[in-house]
């Protein structure tokens, strides 16, 4: 199937190569199609095709229970959005990627420009500061878990008994918080690639104009680093919408549901054997990330050329 | 005191302050934990151990867990598919970034969409059955290598459109063939963003169970996260801490130290692939 799909797209390249050297256009002789080709094919059959057979399955009754795979129509659909859990898990996926990606850049800004000077200390601490996206998101997962714990370490510092990971309002924003400090040392060094992009001619125009250091970020700084944030973003945002690990391993989606984001609700009923139940989770998703990727890059993208 | 002097003494010590809350505190946390007898690791605090254990803790984790099985799974499935990355990547960049037509935007455009797409897992496995690489190596290898050639094909993109085509004009003067001018030019060229890439889809990779547990589950072939979770799920009576931290520690040690290695290129790669 994938063969096809690139076969069929590559055609006039490949056969036009071999024929009259001379005559072709020189980018055909010189970046042949052959390169690109592999990755292409790869990319095509184990990455669009299961996102087409998406737009199939979820309208199956394909299961663990039986071994034929019916039409089943709207059914799966009609399950989830039933028992609520459609809009539950919209709902608290969408929070959590807003949460997640405002505290991942808010965290990698301030920390970019606390350490933008190179200095060994600025040098040594953006390392330090880069460690938890080193270690697993599962891991990091289990360190909060054992922190928040209501016997955990958070409490037995404070003395206090707050069950933390127990709260149906407010579980969420820690868990949030966590995906922020986890991920916060990849912002920090893109918005320092940012900032290390901005010409010193133009901060010393600033300064010759008088402007302070809160006039220069706001006047300066902060425009200049568009493209940072329209990356930083648009990262943070789409891949909190795929979250599962810290999820999984501080709340496994509790209490009562409410930490429960797509991921999570389809690793349970894929658990369960409901595979066509749990794929009609995943083209929701698809939907969805869809829906808020392409206004969001459009948008910051004509941002960045408005400033 | 004047503002200036005041940002230059308090801005290191804000810094130490909250790398010593943020990083320091959870880091502790895992060292003193994975050093604890159970007894003492029930209720996780930042105590230092009142008795030190560490070897019988990592023995146990390496044993219970069934760690060294889960690292030569890990080290299997991980690095295929970075190199595969890295390679059909590099090759598909070049071929973006040089030439000009619409075909070659679409198929650009198509294949960095992976970047905003969620793959669908679900019927992944689905294909993979059909393929009969469920619960395979080389089905979790294609897997990761489809999910992370948009990351690697965006960066060097972007970066071989810096590089001045002079370069590569000069060898074909000298008569080399694309194949050589790919080999000798460009891909000592990359080295920085090959870094960038490696260690992002390392670090995916390495660090992947969502995807790991749809494909191949938590049998023969379960990675080093699938035998974490396994150990930190099966604490049904009591809280087995002091193994959690113990493999989480052999677990993050890796990526650490590719890091380190890495750590230049890596910042050189991102400033040149992502921010322009």
């Amino acid at each position: 199937m994938a063969d096809t799909v690139v076969r069929t797209r590559k055609q006039p390249a490949v056969t036009g190569a071999p024929k009259a050297v001379g005559r072709l256009p020189r980018a055909a002789v010189h970046h042949p199609w052959w390169f690109a080709l592999p990755a292409v094919v790869v990319f095509a059959g184990f990455f669009l095709v299961p996102n087409l057979l998406n737009f199939y399955y979820p309208f199956t009754d394909w299961s663990s229970y039986h071994p034929d795979i019916a039409f089943a129509g709207l059914d799966n659909f009609r399950t989830i959005a039933d028992d609520g859990t459609l809009v539950r898990a919209i709902r608290t996926t969408l929070l959590y990627a807003l949460l997640a990606a405002l505290f991942q850049n808010g965290f990698g800004l301030v920390l970019a420009l606390l350490l933008e000077d190179d200095t060994r200390f600025n040098r040594f601490f953006r390392a330090v500061f880069f460690l938890p996206v080193l270690i697993s998101a599962l891991a990091t997962g289990y360190v909060f878990q054992a922190l928040l714990d209501q016997d955990g370490a958070v409490n037995s510092v404070l003395g206090a008994d707050v069950p933390w990971l127990g709260s149906t309002t407010w579980t969420l924003v820690l868990v949030t918080l966590i995906h922020g400090w986890k991920w916060m040392g990849l912002s920090m060094l893109i918005y320092l690639a940012g900032l290390k992009g901005i010409p010193g001619d133009m901060l010393e125009a600033a300064r010759m104009d008088g402007a302070g250091p809160w006039r220069t970020f706001w006047s300066v700084r902060w425009p200049m680093l568009a493209p940072a944030l329209t990356f930083n973003v648009t990262t943070a945002l789409i891949g909190s919408m795929n979250t599962f690990d810290i999820v999984q391993a501080t709340t496994g989606g509790g209490p009562a549901g409410s930490t429960e984001v797509f991921n999570i609700y389809m690793f349970r009923v894929f658990g369960q054997g409901l595979y066509a139940q749990a794929s009609a989770m995943s083209l929701v998703l698809f939907l969805v990330v869809v829906a808020v990727a392409v206004p969001l890059v459009v948008g910051l993208r004509r941002r960045e050329q408005l400033l | 005191m004047s503002p200036s002097v005041l940002w230059r003494y308090g801005r290191p010590a804000l810094v130490l302050l909250l790398a010593g809350l943020a990083v320091g505190v959870p880091l502790w946390l895992v060292l003193v934990t994975s050093a604890k007898p159970q007894a003492e690791a029930i209720k996780p605090n930042l105590d230092l151990p009142a008795h030190w254990q560490p070897g019988s803790n990592y023995d146990d984790a390496v044993g219970q867990g069934e760690m060294l099985r889960g690292l030569l799974n890990s080290l299997l499935v991980v690095v295929p598919s970075v190199v595969l990355v890295l390679i059909l990547g590099a090759g598909a960049a070049w071929v973006f970034a040089r030439r000009r037509s619409r075909l070659v935007s679409a198929a650009y455009a198509l294949c960095i969409s992976g970047l905003l797409l969620p793959p669908a897992v679900i019927t992944i496995v689905m294909e993979l059955r059909q393929l009969g690489l469920a619960g395979t190596r080389p089905g979790m290898i294609a897997v990761y290598t489809g999910m992370y050639l948009s990351t690697s094909i965006f960066f060097m993109t972007g970066f071989i459109r810096s590089i001045p085509m002079e370069l590569e004009e000069a060898a074909r003067i000298d008569g080399a063939k694309p194949s050589r001018i790919f080999v000798r030019i460009v891909l000592p060229l990359l080295r920085p963003v090959i870094a960038t890439a490696t260690i992002m889809v390392m670090l995916y990779a390495w660090s992947d169970i969502f995807y790991a547990f749809f494909v191949l589950g938590g049998g023969e072939r379960a990675t080093l996260p699938l035998g974490l979770y396994k150990v930190a799920s099966a604490q049904l009576y009591l809280n087995n801490w002091h193994l959690v931290f113990a493999y989480v520690v052999v677990m993050s040690l890796p990526m650490v130290a590719v890091f380190l290695v890495g750590q230049r290129k890596i910042v050189s790669g991102i400033t040149s692939g992502a921010v322009k």
